[in-house]
């Protein structure tokens, strides 16, 4: 196995297409473990944080960019970044201990396809788009059509995440991420919720739900979302009877395993009370701020 | 270019900063920092407890932040700064959370011990006066299976008193 860090990302692509069998990495958090496990190594290690623009965060004309190897612990310490999605900072900041945190980014989070990344549901509940770099080229695409299920993405051979863009919220937007683990700090969500509303006056104008760790993708769940829509927030409080079809709809939505750190009537239960707490979290952010 | 027909072992020649001297190293290109860092410079200070970036014990600062030095790849040291727990003495005058460790017992069999040094520093630089959920949960990545915690975590506090004393 060799190690290459090229400075381009016309050299990584170089490097990717001369050579079956390499990969890229960001961290290495994930595939360090896997490689330990007996995953047999790539030909090539493709070291993406030497490129420029693989680890820069940028916010320009109603655009943010966000390089895909960037470290989670550079978006949670990025006070702006974080006041414009605090629940997609909040995801970044539950992805492993502070170690992990200084090494593990969005790209790696998402390409890595685990039905249970944490930073997922908030990157797509915010619309968040992932340009890929391609043999020849560049495509975009919305972060929700990279994972197609456990381990597995869209991404071509030699395809790589370069960064994710995502547009400022509209006004009167909040965001929240909440996950349920079995121990209190280091684990991996036996569930995951993300919400992001918009209110326009004392009603939700917009809504976008995403469950995570609850189906081999993570899933956005449009009924959960309509429930949500046009739903009073008069005084701060949501309308009860939206909340209770939230959760509903959320529930339904799980296809979720069954195993000794969650069962399948637990992920599901537990899907409708996340979703409605960071609904609740997201339309105070809304009407408040972070 | 690729040496995935041959098997051979690449290996790569590495300059970096460690504790404040530079060093260089030969090392495999799939060999861990903390291999190199272990084999290569003769620092043990670091342990191998999982290997995977669960436990902590390779704990090192990189660039001023803690990182599992299991995770990286030795070449991708090259040019970094980096800061084991042999660097965090002064000479012979231990650091005042070695100090405490010790007067704490905040260890038994030590092999944790490198990494939560390093981690509780890093924690007590960037925050003089943490409150003691703020030292579990800056040391949430570092496991210890002998002392349950709480002689690290005081002992963390008491360094923490003794700093801020000292910086008056």
């Amino acid at each position: 196995m060799r190690y290459a860090a090229p400075a381009t990302v016309d050299e990584a692509r170089a490097l990717l297409s001369d050579n079956p069998g390499s990969q890229v990495f960001a961290g290495a958090t994930d595939l360090v473990p896997q490689m330990r496990s007996g995953r047999p190594a790539p030909s090539v290690l493709v070291d993406l944080k030497r490129i420029e623009r693989l680890t820069a965060v940028t916010h320009e004309d109603g655009q943010w960019t966000i390089g895909a190897a960037t470290p989670a612990a550079d978006l949670t310490r990025d006070a702006v970044f974080t006041a414009a999605f605090p629940g997609l900072s909040e995801g970044a900041g539950l992805i492993g201990s502070d170690q992990i945190q200084n090494r593990s980014s969005l790209g790696g989070n998402l390409a890595n396809a685990s039905p249970a990344a944490d930073s997922v549901p908030a990157l797509i509940a915010n619309a968040g788009q992932a340009v890929i770099a391609t043999a020849d080229g560049t495509r975009t695409v919305p972060a929700s059509e990279i994972v197609t299920g456990p381990g597995s993405t869209s991404l071509a051979e030699g395809e790589f995440i370069v960064e994710f863009t995502l547009a400022d919220p509209p006004a009167g937007t909040g965001d929240a991420y909440l996950r349920m683990i079995p121990r209190t700090e280091m684990d991996i969500a036996i569930v995951g919720a993300a919400v992001r509303v918009t209110v326009d006056g004392d009603s939700i104008s917009d809504a976008i739900v995403v469950l995570g760790a609850v189906a081999p993708t993570a899933v956005v769940v449009p009924d959960a979302a309509a429930a949500l829509v046009g739903a009073s927030v008069a005084g701060g409080s949501i309308d009860q009877s939206a909340l209770t079809a939230l959760a509903e709809a959320a529930s339904a939505a799980c296809d979720p395993i069954d195993d000794k750190r969650g069962t399948i009537v637990y992920r599901r239960q537990v899907a409708g009370v996340l979703a409605k707490r960071a609904a609740v979290i997201a339309v105070e952010r809304a009407q408040n701020g972070v | 270019m690729s040496d995935s027909t041959t098997n051979r072992r690449v290996r790569t020649h590495v300059t970096c900063t460690v504790n404040g001297d530079e060093v260089d190293f030969l090392a495999s290109d799939d060999t861990s920092l903390l291999d190199a860092l272990r084999d290569e410079l003769g620092l043990t200070g670091a342990k191998e407890g999982c290997g995977t970036g669960d436990c902590g014990a390779c704990t090192v600062l990189v660039d001023g932040r803690i990182n599992c030095s299991c995770l990286i790849f030795a070449p991708e040291a090259e040019g970094s700064d980096i800061v084991t727990v042999e660097g965090i003495a002064e000479g012979d005058q231990l650091h005042a959370l070695q100090q405490t460790f010790l007067e704490g017992a905040a260890l038994q069999c030590g092999i944790c011990t490198p990494g939560f040094l390093v981690s509780a520093k890093a924690l007590l630089d960037q925050n003089p006066d943490p409150t003691e959920t703020e030292i579990r949960y800056a040391l949430a990545g570092n496991l210890c299976r002998c002392t349950g915690y709480d002689k690290i975590v005081r002992s963390v506090q008491e360094a923490a008193v003794q700093l801020r004393g000292a910086s008056r």
